[in-house]
């Protein structure tokens, strides 16, 4: 009998094209008569626009045609954000800026040409007259009443304030036996940079009064039905195809003003338009990530157990809504307690607009905030109270047996045994060795620092009622007359090896070789509903359905098999291409069973032809997938300089399909998240004019700056899906930031530090070891 | 301008324009579009193509300077269907998970390998340290690299 290949390191189907360079990213597509798209955008974080002058750019050499706000005000439809929150200020958001700039690199005008470089060429002779306003980087300085408001029409730059309270934290207060602990935490603004930019080629054809766009996208469905609505058509007249997408993290789960003007352009033109980000507009206009102050107040007993915990969120929002921009911080409340049971929460989140470009979903998306909060926190009771963090975490996690274990944030988890990550990865990095050898270095003058993570993140997204658009997912499989398979996906996946993953499923369940099965997603015409790829869900919810649609279909070939066999239904078991009953004796061909129901000579009554199934895949919970880190740094006394020495994870995503995809999801993860914790940060002088403009200096960190990474997994399944899994797509990012800050913090307690706010550049640890703390 | 370049094998020649970017030549001209783009300020390695025999970020040259010259894009790299090496160490170790970044990543490794048949993991680190790669966190980049180098070696 064939091994199974569910639990095997099953080799990517999607890399033979992309090794051979030939995967099809949107910039590949040529079409006859294709035009190209370039923006001119604005210098000024807010100004007033006076007049636009085009003439120039008009009558420049293969230029088409040139847009400004004016010219399109009415004729398409406002960029959406589809975030349900109470309350919430929503600012009208134009694909062009019409009267008003409210951040550096906001689109202002589009030009169509004949090349991209006429077009560009184009864009640079468009002259607009600015009356500069003041502008408002810093988010508490914009929720100052004598602040500049970005929207004048809506009265300040507060969007909006959400509150989250669990237990009675202002009883606590009085409790004089608890020790108060205060921090104030920095998230900085960091920004995705998948390598490959954001990319449209928009086809609109008036004979058929179809719109084609490729884009690439995370979420080719919501992507068509906004598209439709912003171009006023029918859903029917518009096929949004994601080809290969290189990368996204987030930031391609969204609709950007320029897939909406590429789409007006090709319908005003009645040809193709292509726009391809340059990478200083992917830093300035695609959204960035992060930027929240945190402010706490921890409430512990003198043993350590944490019994309450207070914070106020400052989400830096910037100037408009993206899709999701104001949901994101309230992830970060609802996730807050991280792995412990505290009893009392009280969250305030306020969004606030500034003058920069829209934060919204990168790779962890408000739970890398609260995973940080609540382990720089732990961390921290372990200073106050000299214990060791491991103690303390100990001390706080519940036990494997209080799960489902509902919270105060009023989440529900569904599986964990914290003790046994934490131990794992104590045991694979030496912990107690480790601690000795800090000890030894700390007398001859050096700094080994050792940091612990144990983080819980909420995943496979989710529920339709928690779900801004739904959270169900589509999947369909399919036999075709040969017996080869094909599947489709409502998901999008974008490098994360999902063709893989569906294919071992069906292969596995049918009884059939892994080649005989074909993974297609991404095209709307195709994969009738989707919602997308984003929030660790593809594999734990798009996977289900695919799972479920094939349990359909066997359902169906069993009934078929069982009839020509003379046996029931339930006997039958699918292996080695054949539908047999358990011991073999009666055994049918696969192939001879899809015939049979293709061609439909004898099926048995009350079957139709065809083997057909799809199915809609309903999550009942979120999945919370954990784990435990350690990071060892070395910080160099002399320059301040901090080397990543070791690191271990040991990770829980539920059950795991491909052991190969899950560690190669960990470690770019963990990339990201290290990359946050060293070196990233986008960084707006006070005038609004981005600083880290260019790939030069936005740190986008590089190989020789990592160690190995030594990861392992436990799997604890979840009940939530048939399959067990819980999903792993951002489980590094938002568990190994606070490991490495909580290392360095840990390197450098012989010179009192308690925190230090991220990136933790050389220069930052330098004044600390020249100058002392100031606390 | 006229040029004539050996692309992947084969002579070409065509007229372009003087401030043609060689990435652009191959990709808009030629139709290899396994070659990207991903920053065009010479920073991220995805252009990376190997010129007369030199890994070379094909976004900081014009297509007129490369004229006369002998150039593989990754296209070239299997050109009977056999794969790489290289190729095949990336597909074994997961070297890859969008795959943008990666027919640069292959073509600056072959030079490294052609400079040292035998790097340390260190090295290889070293030697792809003008190629940006931001899905895999480099270790299965590494890991592809040796396996290719033992491969080859052998
Ligand atoms: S595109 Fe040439 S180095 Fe980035
Ligand atoms: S595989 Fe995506 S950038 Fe390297």
């Amino acid at each position: 009998m064939a091994t199974p290949l569910l639990g095997q390191r099953v080799k990517r189907k999607e890399d033979p094209r992309l090794i051979q360079g030939r995967g099809h990213y949107v910039d590949d597509i040529q079409l006859p008569g294709m035009l190209h798209m370039a923006f001119t955008r604005s210098l000024h974080a807010h100004a007033r626009i006076g007049s636009i002058r085009v003439a120039a750019a008009k009558a420049a050499p293969g230029v088409v045609a040139v847009y400004t706000g004016q010219d399109i005000q009415g004729q398409l439809g406002w960029v959406p954000c589809a975030a349900g929150i109470e309350g919430l200020k929503v600012p009208r958001h134009s694909c062009l800026a019409i009267d008003k700039v409210c951040y550096v690199g906001e689109p202002v005008a589009a030009v169509v040409a004949a090349s991209g470089y006429a077009a560009r060429d184009a864009a640079d002779l468009i002259e607009v007259d600015y009356e500069p306003l003041p502008a408002v980087v810093n988010p508490e300085k914009a929720l100052a009443k004598e602040s500049p408001v970005i929207h004048e029409e809506l009265g300040d730059n507060v969007a909006f304030v959400a509150k989250l309270a669990g237990g009675d934290c202002a009883s606590l207060e009085a409790d004089k036996t608890l020790k108060v602990i205060k921090a104030r935490f920095i998230n900085q603004r960091l920004a995705p940079v998948s390598m490959e930019t954001r990319g449209v080629v928009a086809n609109y054809s008036p004979g058929e009064d179809l719109l084609t766009v490729w884009s690439s996208t995370q979420v080719p469905h919501i992507l068509k039905t906004q598209l439709a609505i912003m171009n006023s058509l029918d859903e029917a007249r518009c096929r949004v195809i994601a080809p290969e997408v290189g990368g996204g993290f987030g930031s391609k789960l969204n609709v950007y003003g320029e897939e909406g003007m590429a789409c007006l352009a090709s319908r005003r033109l009645g040809r193709p338009v292509k726009w391809i980000e340059g990478r200083r507009e992917n830093l300035q206009a695609t959204i960035h990530g992060r930027d929240q102050i945190n402010e706490l107040e921890v409430y512990v007993r003198p043993d350590g157990k944490v019994v309450g915990l207070k914070c106020s969120i400052i989400a830096d929002l910037g100037a408009y809504h993206q899709l999701l921009t104001p949901a994101i911080p309230t992830l970060t409340a609802l996730m807050i307690l991280g792995c412990y049971n505290i009893p009392n929460v009280f969250v305030q989140t306020t969004g606030v607009f500034t003058n920069k470009m829209a934060t919204d979903a990168y790779r962890g998306a408000g739970r890398p905030e609260a995973t940080y909060i609540i382990e720089r926190v732990m961390d921290l009771v372990a200073h106050e109270l000299n214990m060791d963090p491991v103690d303390v975490r100990m001390k706080n996690f519940p036990s494997p047996d209080d799960f489902p274990l509902a919270l105060p944030t009023g989440v529900t988890y569904d599986t964990a045994n914290y003790q046994r990550s934490l131990k794992k990865v104590l045991k694979a990095a030496g912990y107690s060795r480790l601690r000795k050898e800090q000890e030894r270095l700390r007398k001859k003058g050096k700094y080994l620092g050792i940091g612990l993570s144990t983080y819980v993140e909420i995943c496979a997204m989710g529920p339709s009622s928690r779900m801004p658009a739904g959270g169900w997912e589509f999947g369909e499989v399919r036999i075709d007359p040969t017996g080869k398979v094909t599947v489709l996906s409502g998901t999008s996946p974008h490098g994360q090896g999902e063709e893989t993953s569906f294919a071992q499923i069906v292969a596995d369940g049918l009884g059939i070789p892994y080649d005989d099965v074909t993974v297609y997603h991404g095209d709307t015409f195709q994969v009738p509903m989707g919602i997308g790829t984003f929030g660790s869900r593809t594999t734990a919810v798009g996977g289900t359905a695919i799972y479920q649609a094939m349990g359909r279909l066997k359902k169906k070939m069993a009934r078929i098999a069982a009839h020509q066999l003379g046996v029931k239904p339930g006997e039958l078991v699918f292996r080695d291409r054949r539908i047999e009953t358990e011991d073999g004796q009666k055994s049918i061909g696969f192939a001879e069973v899809v015939a049979e129901a293709i061609f439909a000579k004898q099926l048995p009554p009350g079957i139709d032809p065809g083997l057909h199934e799809h199915s809609v895949f309903e999550p009942s919970n979120y999945t919370f997938p954990f784990g435990a880190h350690v990071a060892v740094v070395e910080v160099d006394g002399e320059t301040g300089e901090i080397r990543l020495r070791n690191y271990y994870a040991v990770d829980d995503c539920g059950r795991v399909l491909n052991p190969m995809l899950v560690d190669g999801q960990i470690h770019g993860g963990v990339a990201q998240a290290v990359g946050q914790a060293l070196w990233e940060e986008l960084v707006y002088d006070e005038n609004g004019q981005l600083i880290t403009g260019s790939l030069m200096d936005y740190a986008v960190p590089k190989a020789h700056q990592f160690c190995w990474f030594e990861t392992q997994n436990t799997e604890t399944r979840t009940p939530v899906n048939p399959l067990g899994v819980k999903g792993v797509g951002e489980a590094g990012t938002i568990g190994a930031t606070p490991a490495v800050v909580n290392a360095v913090v840990d390197a450098l307690k012989p010179f009192g530090v308690r925190h230090i706010d991220m990136p933790l550049k050389p220069e930052k640890i330098w004044r600390i070891l020249k100058q002392g703390v100031r606390n | 301008m006229k040029i004539k370049v050996k692309v992947n094998g084969a002579w070409r020649e065509d007229e372009v324009e003087p401030r043609l970017l060689l990435v652009h030549y191959l990709r808009d001209v030629a139709g290899l579009t396994g070659t990207h783009i991903g920053c065009e300020t010479s920073i991220c390695g995805a252009c990376t193509v190997l010129v007369n025999g030199e890994a070379v970020k094909s976004c900081t040259l014009f297509a007129v300077q490369a004229d006369g010259a002998e150039i593989l894009t990754i296209e070239g790299l299997a050109p009977d269907g056999q794969l790489h090496p290289l190729q095949q160490g990336f597909w074994e170790e997961h070297g890859l998970q969008c795959g943008f970044c990666t027919p640069g990543m292959i073509l600056a490794s072959y030079q490294l390998l052609k400079r040292n048949p035998h790097p340390s993991p260190e090295e290889i680190r070293q030697g792809l340290e003008g190629n940006l790669c931001r899905c895999t966190g480099y270790q299965h980049i590494v890991k592809a690299v040796e396996w290719a180098a033992a491969r080859m070696s052998s």
